[in-house]
Formats: C-alpha cells, structure tokens, sequence
C-alpha cells in the first residue's frame, strides 16, 4: 500500500495557505476549467467519481448535488460542515490550515454545479486558529477574483460567508448544523425532508464535509477514472486516516480507501511503548471498535460495514493492553451525556443511565445485572433514537462488550477497575 | 478529580443547564459601536435571516463583558427582535458561553478518552488542584478559569491543553503547571501551534468574526510533526498518488461521461429529480466548451 497524498499534499511546503503558493501547485485551474463546463455535468462527473462523504456516513456526494432541484426559482446554499469534534477526528482543522483553498475551490465548484451563489463554512467555535486561517483565504480568493460577482468572466456569482460555532458536538449532525445556523439550538430535524429540499432557510442545500468539498478540484483536474484509480470501486480515491493514540509516530496519513491498520501502523512506526494492540477505532468514537484481531480489515465505508464497524471520519485511536476498555467507554459516555442535546428521550435518558452504570463499574459496586443492563440500554437507544448521535453512543459500549466480556467481569469481580492508572484516579474522588 | 455522579453529573449538560437572570437586563449598556458591529455581523447573512446572527452577536458581548450577562442577552433580543427566552434557549445550549465571570485564561483540558488516557485526566486533576478550582471555576485573581473539554480534534498531538483556544500541544502534567504558572505570572507563552495569546474577551471578538491584519497573519506557526507526517514520509519513500495531465482528464471526462450514459444503473435513492436536468438526461456532451449558465435550471 502506497502513501497517496492528494489533500495533503501541500503540507509541509512553503506557507500552502496562501494563495500565490496555491495557485503555484496547480491552485484555481480546476475552478477554471469547472467554470467551462456545464453546471450538470459537473455534478455528473462528481457522481462518476463515486466520491463518498468524508464526513462519515460515506454518502456519495454526487447523488447530493443531484437531488437538489434546478429551476425552482428558490437560492440554493451549499454549507460545509467544518464543525470537526468527532473524538479521534483530527483531519479537517489541519487541512483548513495547511490548505483552505483547497477547499475554498472545492466550494465554489459545487456552488456552480448545484446552482448556489451562497455558500457558508460553519466551523466550530473552539478553531479559532482554523477560522482566522479561512477568513484570511476568502479574503485572498475575494481580493483574486475567486468569489465575488462575474468570478474568472464567466458570469458566475458567489461568495462564502464564514459561521462560527459555538461548543456543540452535535452541530455535527447536518440538520442541527442548519438549525444552528439559523441562530437555534442545534437540534436535529426530522426527515424527512431531507436538507436537498428543505435545508438552510428552507431551501435547497447541500451540507458537505470539508475533505469531501477539498477533493473536488482534483476530480475536477484528474477525473472520475484517476480518483478510482485508488482504493475500492466502491469506495473509492484517497483517504486521510488520523492515527493517535499509543503509536509511535501519530499524525495523518494519506493512502487509498481500503488501508488496513496493519499497514498504517507500520507507517506510524508501530505501538508506543511496546505493549500489544487492545482495541481501537476505525473511524471515531462512534463506530464499534475493533481489536487485534482486525488488523487486516480494509478501511473502506463498505469493509469496515462488513467487518461490523464503520469507516467514519477515519479516526483511529489506538489503545493498548495497559488501556482499561471500560474506562475508554465510560469517558466516550460521558463525552456522549455532555453532548446529547436532549431532544429525545432513548439518547437523553440512555446516555445518563449509561453513566451511572460505568461509573460503579470502575469506582466499585458494579454488578454482573450491569452488564446485561447496559445491553439491554443499548437495543432501546439503537435505531430509536432522533439522530445518529444516540446510534453512536451504543457503538462502544456494545463492542466492547461483545469483545472484551471478561474484562467487564473483572470489573465487578474485583469490585472496580483493575488497572492501576485508574484506581489511582478513582482514589483521588 | 471529581467524579460525576448520577445526581451530579459533574459538568454542565442541558440537565444542569439552567440561567440566573436576577434582573431584566439592560440593552443600552452596550454602546453606538456595539450597536454598529451588531449591524455588520446581521450583514453578513441574508436579508430577512437576521436571526442566524445570534450565535456571532452572542461572542460579541461575551467579548465585551467577558460572559453572557442579563444585559447581552436582553441587547441580542433587543437587536434581532426576538425574546429574551429564545436568546436565553440559545445561551445554555452551547458550552462556549459562559455564564459567570470568565478569567483572562480559559485553560481548557481536554479529558475525552484519548486525551484523558494519554494524561489529560492527571493534567486536569493537577491543575485543579493547584489552582484551588474545579470544572468551570475562576481562580480568585480572575486570572484562570479552568474546564475540561471534549475532544479538539487535535488528538495526534495529545494530550491537549487550550489556552483562549490556542492549542498547546503534547502536554505533561508538568509543562501544563509550567503553563498556568507563568499566566499568573503575567507572562503569555506561545502557544505550540497558532497565533500569540490574547485575552480571553480579545479571543471572543475573533470568534465573533471580527479581525485585524495582525490577527490573520497569514504566516503564524500553525504546523507541526504529525500534521505533515503522512507527505514528508511518502517523499522519503517515493510514493505518491497517480499523477494526472490535464489534457489526459478532458479525454477521460468524456469517456466515463459515454460509459455511465451507456449503462447506469440506478437505485431508489438515485432517481433523478424531475426538475434537474443533471446526469442522464443532460443534453451536452461534457468536457466541451460550452458557455456556462449560470445559475439558470436548464
């Protein structure tokens, strides 16, 4: 498996965020050469790609761009979801900071294709270094003749408007993204109607992630056939998988779809401190956790399906055997009681009993019930709640179960945790 | 470190998220030149859709008073013509506005699991404990508030500490003491990645949208090992991702433009819309010269 650099393949040059170096590496032609092409064919070519949204559920962008209506005389808006904040998620800040213009580009062609003249970046509020940084590229880009009015003569209006957050994860989710952008809490919409129909201000919007929008100008540049010629048919061109954690080298690495942890942890030179492989993520806290025995699962949004997990946002976040499993749940639990934004009663009620429980699992006073409570939580939480936020509650919980059982009983078996690291923590309470 | 509990969860969510508004507030505490900032952030979004200036006017009186009082919520209903309570709805909702007076430093100490695990639970429990301060509180200086935060997305340089949001990156119980001590000195260290420090209610109008020339400088360090580890390693191995040609792409635009109008399957969730005129039903060949429309649904 070879490292393929494609979004970031600017890092590490001279000052890639501004925009003479930019344009310098190829920056802006393939917004040129979109501007000469039909909006639909963009979208076609898009769709060709089978680029799939970065952003973590793998929806194939095309198809989004497509199921915005032409000719209904509304604006159409094109929001990027830049509110980053998946834990293990490490990939869009960087790219905003290395290479906003990547994005910016990215951005613009999708306005063109799907007929918007108003696009949004909603980042969160805590990036203040990723806000400064795109703020000071849409100026670049303004002052270039990028966005504005008549943009490169080809009669083509846009501009961006930057939107920042203000510490919510579930901003995350598309819907309460718009909600939240709206000037509301973010809680999430039904849908249907999904946002291609009924989005920002009620209209038309396409709502994609920051990598999905930085991948446009080189499927633009490059082609459909190029991107697929990495990774998977299905799930195909590169993919910036996040390593952290008890790893030698953590950082980003950027290879085809289908990666397998074996070969990026060799890239990352390996485990930290010379202890074997526990559990990790493929692809965020939300998505089930795989163990040793997944080493040669392909990272791809189809194979990880398979394999039981998801792709996600490619974060993996790499434990080993002197991590305490139920410990890393219980701290993913509370992350996901802080972050429930109550609307619904299997997420909001769900994620507090999960607390409880974990909590006299470590602390002492668990019992062997506990276990088959937090099951039994979990199937009342899973595909009954609003958003994906609850489905993404149960993902550690239920794996971990499922994979480390015995460690669970230690906990109730020696009346708390096991590990030293913790104890000493549960102590000082 | 104090340990939630079920009755007290230990942080603030929308169970424990409530407001003191002890008086009605005050919108005229804020002056012409609030009034007019106000003005500039509704500006930037569509006319009619004032409301989406909320959460950008609510960092602007943050940066004034240096949290949300009574008065920022009654000038941000005053501004938007909306309720005080919606305002209200809005400022329990998000952890960024704070509620009660927020020191100079906001040091934020991410203990989600991977932080938490690398250290970041032993920085948070130390720094606690140093300052005399629990989650959310302000040392008596007005120096420091301390919180704990989820995750940053910064997780490859962990265990992270924020400083007013700048990262400070790969920190040890030790370097984070470092840290705070040389805030209460007066001094402000540079943060590992990211522009100089700044006061917290300075940091609040960044977020709020407003910038200088100084605050965008475009040539602040804001890189580091991990974040171009992936290139550097593939340049020292000689690997890259195909390589394209311009020329080459318009051919092979075409081609896959022939193939997919050859043979498209399409499922359910693939139907083209009635009223787009994208994919197959597109009438031109792609990769041609033709003018673009914009904006026009053919």
């Amino acid at each position: 498996m070879p490292l393929t650099p494609v979004l970031t393949k600017r890092f590490g040059t001279d000052q890639p965020w501004k925009i003479e170096n930019y344009e310098r590496l190829d920056g802006y032609t393939g917004l040129r050469k979109a501007l000469g092409m039909p909006p639909d064919d963009l979208i076609a070519l898009v769709k060709d790609s089978n680029l799939r949204g970065r952003g973590g559920a793998g929806f194939p962008a095309g198809m989004k761009w497509q199921f915005i209506p032409q000719g209904d005389g509304k604006p159409h808006y094109v929001v990027v979801n830049a509110d980053e904040g998946e834990p293990g998620t490490c990939r869009d800040l960087p790219l905003m900071m290395n290479d906003p213009h990547s994005m910016i580009e990215g951005i613009i062609i999708a306005c063109y294709a799907v007929r918007a003249e108003w696009a949004f970046v909603y980042i969160r509020g805590e990036a203040v270094h990723a806000i400064r940084r795109v703020t000071a590229a849409v100026e670049e880009a303004r002052a270039k003749g990028y966005l504005g009015s008549d943009i490169l003569g080809s009669g083509f209006n846009c501009d961006i408007t930057i939107h920042n957050g203000a510490g919510a994860y579930i901003c995350g989710e598309e819907t309460a993204l718009l909600d939240s952008l709206e000037g509301k809490r973010g809680q999430p919409r039904l849908k249907p109607p999904f946002p291609a129909t009924n989005g920002l201000y009620d209209a038309p919007t396409v709502v994609n992630n920051v990598g999905t929008l930085a991948s446009v100008p080189y499927i633009v540049l490059g082609g459909a056939d190029w991107f697929k010629e990495m990774g998977p048919a299905g799930s195909p061109g590169p993919c910036v998988y996040s390593l952290s954690g008890r790893v030698q080298n953590p950082g980003q690495y950027e290879a085809p779809m289908g990666s397998t942890l074996r070969e990026l942890l060799e890239l990352a030179g390996g485990m930290s401190r010379g202890k074997d492989l526990k559990f990790w993520t493929p692809g965020g806290s939300s998505t089930p956790m795989f163990s040793a025995k997944h080493l040669d699962v392909a990272l791809d949004f189809d194979s990880a399906v398979a394999a039981g997990s998801m792709n996600g946002t490619s974060a993996l976040m790499i434990f080993d055997q002197d991590d305490c499993v139920v410990r890393a749940v219980k701290k993913w639990c509370d992350f996901y009681l802080h972050e429930s934004c109550g609307k619904c009663t299997p997420c909001r009620e769900g994620t507090y009993w999960y607390v409880g429980i974990y909590q006299r699992l470590e602390a002492g006073g668990g019992t062997i019930e506990d276990i088959a409570t937090l099951l039994d939580l979990s199937d009342n939480i899973l595909g009954r709640s609003f958003c994906a936020l609850g489905d993404g509650a149960v993902s550690p919980v239920t794996s971990s179960i499922q994979l480390f059982r015995e460690e669970y009983l230690a906990h109730v078996e020696g009346d708390g945790c096991p590990f030293p690291g913790a104890r000493a923590l549960v102590g000082a309470h | 470190m104090t340990l939630p509990t079920n009755s007290d969860a230990g942080r603030e969510n929308f169970r424990t998220s409530v407001i003191q508004l002890d008086r009605p507030g005050d919108p005229s505490v804020f002056g012409e030149q609030t009034r007019a900032e106000a003005a500039q952030i509704i500006a930037r979004y569509p006319a009619g859709q004032s409301r989406s200036a909320l959460l950008p006017l609510l960092h602007l009186v943050q940066s004034e008073q240096g949290y949300v009082t009574s008065d920022g919520i009654a000038f941000c209903a005053d501004i938007l013509d909306i309720t005080k309570a919606q305002v209200s709805a809005v400022v329990t909702f998000y952890t960024m506005y704070k509620r009660s007076p927020t020191g100079e430093y906001l040091v934020s100490v991410c203990t989600n699991t991977l932080c938490g695990m690398l250290g970041g639970d032993d920085i948070f429990a130390a720094l606690g404990q140093t300052l005399g301060v629990g989650d959310n509180q302000t040392t008596e200086d007005g120096t420091i508030t301390l919180e704990h935060a989820e995750c940053l997305a910064a997780c490859d340089y962990a265990p992270i500490v924020t400083v007013n949001y700048e990262f400070f990156d790969n920190q040890t119980v030790a370097s984070a003491h470092k840290l705070v001590n040389a805030l209460r000195g007066g001094e402000r260290p540079m943060p590992t990645r990211g522009a100089p420090l700044c006061s917290f209610k300075q940091i609040e109008r960044q977020i709020a949208g407003f910038h200088t020339a100084e605050t965008l400088a475009p040539d602040a360090n804001t890189s580091g090992v991990p974040t171009e580890i992936g290139v550097h390693l593939a340049v020292e191995r000689g690997e890259s991702a195909p390589s394209y040609a311009v020329e080459r792409t318009d051919a092979r635009t075409a081609e896959a433009s022939a193939a997919r109008a050859a043979s498209q399957p399409t499922s359910a969730h693939d139907a083209p819309l009635e009223t787009s005129a994208s994919d197959e039903q597109h009438p031109q060949d792609s990769g041609g010269a033709a003018e673009p429309e914009p904006g026009k649904g053919t």
